[in-house]
C-alpha cells in the first residue's frame, strides 16, 4: 500500500515538512522511534525520525533536510504524490518518566527529532529546558511548538543571525553551571559532532545523557549490522538496541568515521539524480 | 559391458569471462532434449532413495519418468505437489547430500541431476504458462505466518490447500526472505523468485509487507486475532567474529553486503539508489554458501583479488560443491587453514589488511569436524581493502525480545516438539528459526510439517 503525501511545507531553503498517510505508524509511534521509507522501487531504504504523528487522522509528519539524493527526490514530491514503503515505528522509544529537570538539545534536523521527546517529557511532569541550534536562522524550526509545550527555549546559531552567536554547547555549559546538581537528564539529538561535545560537557557533571544515533542502516530490523556501534566495548545495533544510547559510552569518533563510508557514492548518486531526474 | 545410466548431462553455463561482468544466472538451464536425455538415464530403482532423502519427499521418480516421456506438464504437477518452489529449490538445494547423493548411479559419481531437472520443469511450466490448479474448500479459521521465507511459503501453500485463511507478515518491503535478500541473482534469478512467490497471492494468501512483528504489530495481537500461528522468522541476524577492527570502513557482514546487492540491487547503482563500496582486494571470511555468494558478488563488482579465508579445509566446508567450483572457476582464491586475528586499518579508518594465523586440524569437535588449532608464531598479514564476515547467521533477537513467552534454546533458536509446536499452544515454528543456519529445503519441509500439525490442531479444536 502506497502512502499519500497530504501536506508539504517549505520550512527553509533546506528544510521541508511533509505529512503522510501511514495509519499503522501513526497509531504506534512513541517518541524516539524512527521509520524507514523507500520512495519507489529503485529507492534506498532511508531511516528518518518522526517530528509528529496524528493517530486520529492516521498521519505522520517528517521533517527532512535536503542533503543527499533521497532527500532531493523527496523535495520534488508534492501533495497527492505517494511514497512506496514506510515501515515503522522501528527502534526503541525514549525513556519517558518524571526525571525532574531535563535539558533537551537539538541541532539542525535533530530539532525535529527531539521535539516529540520534549513534549512527552513535559507531559510527564518534567521541567524541560530546550536548547536548539542551527548554522543560521533560516534552518531553525519548531520554536513555537516547543514553547507551546511549556519548555523554556534557548536558541543558538553558528552565524549569530538569531539567539546566541555560537554553539548549543555554549548555552548548555551555562545552564549546567546555573543548575549545578539540579539537572537530572540530558537528551541530545543532532550531528554527531554536536552530540559528542554535549557528552563531553555533561560527563564531568555525571548527568545521564542520551544521544540518538543516526548511523549507516539498510534494513533497520537487525539484519545488516551496518549500524553496529560499540557501547562499553560490546557490539550493539542502533536499529534494534537503539537508536538512543548512553552518550557517555558512545564512541562518536567511530560513528563519524563509519558515516564516511559511502560519502563518495552518495555524491555520485546526487550527481546522477541531478543529471537524469532532477533536471526534468 | 553396458554402462548403466551413462554420464550426467552437463549443464551449459555462462562463460567465466562473461559472468564475472554481470549478475545473470550462471547455469543456462536444460533444453527439452537435454532434460529428456538426463531423465532417461534414471533406472527407476525400486526404493527411490532420492525421495526418502528429500526433506519434502518430492515424488522424484515419477517426475523423472514424466520428463523422460516428454510429459513436462505432468512432471511439473508432480514436482509442485510436494514442493511449492521447485525452480528455487532445484537451484539451491544441497542435492549432493540429499536426493542426488543417494542415487544408485552416484556411486560412480554420475547420479541423476535431479536439481537441474526440477528447475527445468518449473522453468518449462513458467515459459508455457502452465499453472498448478486445485480446488480449495474454504474453512473459516485464520492462521498467521511470521516471515515469508521458504518455511512460510510452504506452510502457506499447504494451509491454503487445507482451506485456511492465511496471512503472512513480512518485515521487509518484499516477500521471499533469504531467497530475496540473501541468494544472488547469478544463482537464483529474482524474476523466478517473484514468479514462484506470485503463486501465493494467486491462491489467496494475504501477504502483508513492512510488518515487523514485535515492532509495529505485537506478537500477542497475532495470537489474539488468529486461530494458529507459524513462526518462520529465519536466522537473519549476522554473526561477527568479535575481533578488533570490525568498526573499520570496508568491513561488512555478509548479510549487509548481500542485502545491498540482492535486495537493494546495488549492482544497478546509481540507477538504483543503494550504494556498495567494494574494493579491489577482498577477503571473505568463512566457507559456506553465503561466503561463496559474497565472494562471487565482490568479483562481479570488479575486485581484482577475492580471497576466501577459511580456518578448516575445503573438505570440511559446508558449501555446496557446485558453489565452490563456480567460485574457483571465477578466479576466487580459496585459502585453507588460516584464521583472522584482527582487521587492520589506516588513520582514516579504512581497512588495509587482515592479520591471520595459520591453523592445523586437531581432534574432532561437536560438529563432527576436526577442530582447527592455531599454529603459534605463524601470524602474517594479508593486504585487503574490503573484508566480508560470512561466518554464519543467527535468529534475529528483534522478534525474540518481543515474544518473551516463547521458549528458546541457548542458541536463540525456538524450542519445538515433534509436531513443531512451540511451548505456546497453537503456535508452531520451523526453518532456520528452530535450526539456526540450515537450508531452503529443510525450511520447506518444516513449513509443510507445521501446516499438517496446524491442520490437525485446528480440526481437533473445531
Amino acid at each position: 500500500m502506497k502512502h499519500t503525501i497530504l501536506r508539504k511545507e517549505k520550512l527553509s531553503a533546506e528544510n521541508y515538512l511533509i505529512e503522510i498517510k501511514a495509519t499503522r505508524v501513526a497509531e504506534r509511534f512513541q517518541p524516539g522511534q524512527f521509520v524507514i521509507l523507500r520512495i519507489h522501487e529503485r529507492g534506498e531504504r532511508m531511516p528518518l525520525t518522526l517530528a509528529d504523528v496524528n493517530p486520529k487522522n492516521g498521519t505522520i509528519t517528517l521533517i527532512f533536510q535536503v542533503v543527499g539524493k533521497t532527500t532531493m527526490e523527496l523535495r520534488t514530491l508534492n501533495v497527492g504524490d505517494t511514497i512506496l514503503d514506510i515501515v515503522g515505528p522501528l527502534g526503541n522509544p525514549s525513556e519517558i518518566k518524571k526525571f525532574g529537570r531535563v535539558i533537551c538539545v537539538g541541532g539542525g534536523t535533530g530539532i525535529a527529532c527531539v521535539y516529540p521527546i520534549i513534549r512527552a517529557l513535559a507531559n510527564a511532569g518534567n521541567d524541560v529546558i530546550t536548547v536548539i541550534g542551527a548554522r543560521t536562522k533560516s534552518l531553525l524550526m519548531l520554536e513555537e511548538e516547543i514553547k507551546s509545550v511549556k519548555s523554556k527555549i534557548y536558541i543558538t546559531t553558528d552565524d549569530g543571525s538569531k539567539g546566541h552567536h555560537g554553539f548549543v554547547t555554549d548555552v548548555l555549559r551555562d545552564l549546567l553551571k546555573k543548575y549545578d546538581g539540579e539537572v537530572n537528564r540530558v537528551i541530545s539529538i543532532g550531528p554527531p559532532i554536536m552530540m559528542k561535545s554535549v557528552a563531553e560537557l555533561t560527563r564531568s557533571y555525571h548527568i545521564k545523557t542520551m544521544a540518538s544515533l543516526n548511523t549507516i542502516m539498510v534494513d533497520g530490523t537487525g539484519m545488516c549490522g551496518g549500524c553496529r556501534t560499540f557501547i562499553d566495548g560490546e557490539m550493539k545495533l542502533a536499529c534494534i538496541d537503539g537508536p538512543e544510547f548512553d552518550a557517555h559510552k558512545v564512541n562518536f569518533d567511530d560513528l563519524m568515521s563509519r558515516l564516511e563510508m559511502f560519502r563518495g557514492k552518495e555524491a555520485q548518486a546526487t550527481e546522477y539524480f541531478n543529471k537524469h531526474v532532477g533536471a526534468k | 559391458m553396458v554402462e548403466i545410466g551413462g554420464k550426467r548431462t552437463i549443464m551449459r553455463e555462462r562463460s567465466v569471462e562473461e559472468r564475472i561482468k554481470n549478475f545473470h544466472s550462471v547455469p543456462l538451464g536444460y533444453s527439452e532434449d537435454e532434460a529428456t536425455r538426463e531423465a532417461q538415464r534414471c533406472i527407476q530403482c525400486f526404493n527411490a532413495p532420492c525421495e526418502i532423502n528429500c526433506p519434502v519427499h518430492m515424488k522424484i521418480k515419477a517426475m523423472i519418468r514424466a520428463i523422460s516421456d516428454g510429459d513436462f506438464k505432468e512432471a511439473f504437477f508432480i514436482a509442485k505437489r510436494d514442493n511449492p518452489i521447485p525452480a528455487m529449490a532445484g537451484r539451491v538445494c544441497p542435492q549432493e547430500i540429499q536426493c542426488e547423493g543417494v542415487c544408485p548411479l552416484a556411486q560412480r559419481g554420475q547420479g541423476i541431476n535431479i536439481g537441474k531437472l526440477a528447475a527445468f520443469v518449473a522453468d518449462w511450466a513458467r515459459e508455457h504458462e502452465v499453472k498448478e490448479e486445485f480446488h480449495i474448500e474454504e474453512r473459516p479459521e485464520k492462521v498467521a505466518l511470521i516471515g515469508s521465507g521458504p518455511a512460510g511459503i510452504s506452510c502457506a501453500v499447504d494451509l491454503r490447500k487445507y482451506g485456511y485463511r492465511v496471512t503472512i507478515f513480512e518485515a521487509l518491503h518484499t516477500p521471499g526472505g533469504v531467497t530475496q535478500y540473501g541468494i544472488p541473482d547469478f544463482r537464483l534469478p529474482k524474476d523466478l523468485v517473484d514468479y514462484e512467490l506470485s503463486f501465493l497471492t494467486e491462491i489467496g494468501v494475504d501477504i502483508q509487507i513492512n510488518m515487523v512483528v514485535g515492532q509495529n504489530i505485537e506478537f500477542g495481537e497475532l495470537l489474539e486475532a488468529f486461530d494458529a500461528t507459524f513462526i518462520g522468522t529465519g536466522a537473519g541476524a549476522p554473526k561477527f567474529m568479535g575481533i578488533p577492527g570490525e568498526k573499520l570502513k570496508g568491513v561488512y557482514s555478509a548479510n549487509e553486503f548481500l542485502i545491498r546487492t540482492n535486495l537493494m540491487k546495488s549492482y544497478h547503482f546509481p540507477k538504483y539508489d543503494t550504494p556498495i563500496v567494494c574494493g579491489t582486494k577482498v577477503g571473505a571470511i568463512g566457507a559456506g554458501n553465503v561466503t561463496m555468494d559474497a565472494a562471487r558478488c565482490a568479483k562481479r563488482f570488479g575486485a581484482d583479488e577475492v580471497h576466501i579465508i577459511y580456518r578448516r579445509t575445503r573438505k570440511e566446508s559446508p558449501a555446496r560443491e557446485e558453489e565452490i567450483e563456480h567460485a574457483l572457476e571465477e578466479g576466487i582464491i580459496f585459502h585453507e587453514l588460516i584464521n583472522p586475528i584482527r582487521i587492520i586499518g589506516n588513520e582514516d579508518g579504512w581497512v588495509t589488511g587482515i592479520e591471520l594465523v595459520r591453523m592445523k586440524l586437531g581432534e574432532m569437535d561437536n560438529s563432527g569436524r576436526p577442530r582447527p588449532v592455531p599454529i603459534i608464531g605463524s601470524e602474517f598479514v594479508m593486504e585487503l581493502d574490503t573484508v566480508i564476515e560470512a561466518i554464519g547467521t543467527q535468529p534475529n533477537r528483534l522478534f525474540l525480545n518481543k515474544a518473551l513467552e516463547l521458549e528458546t534454546t541457548r542458541w536463540d533458536t525456538i524450542k519445538v516438539d515433534d509436531h513443531l509446536m512451540t511451548n505456546i499452544e497453537g503456535v508452531y515454528a520451523g526453518g532456520d528459526a528452530i535450526r539456526g543456519t540450515a537450508t531452503v529445503i529443510l525450511a520447506l519441509g518444516d513449513g509443510r510439517k507445521a501446516a499438517k500439525s496446524i491442520n490437525q490442531y485446528l480440526s481437533k479444536r473445531s
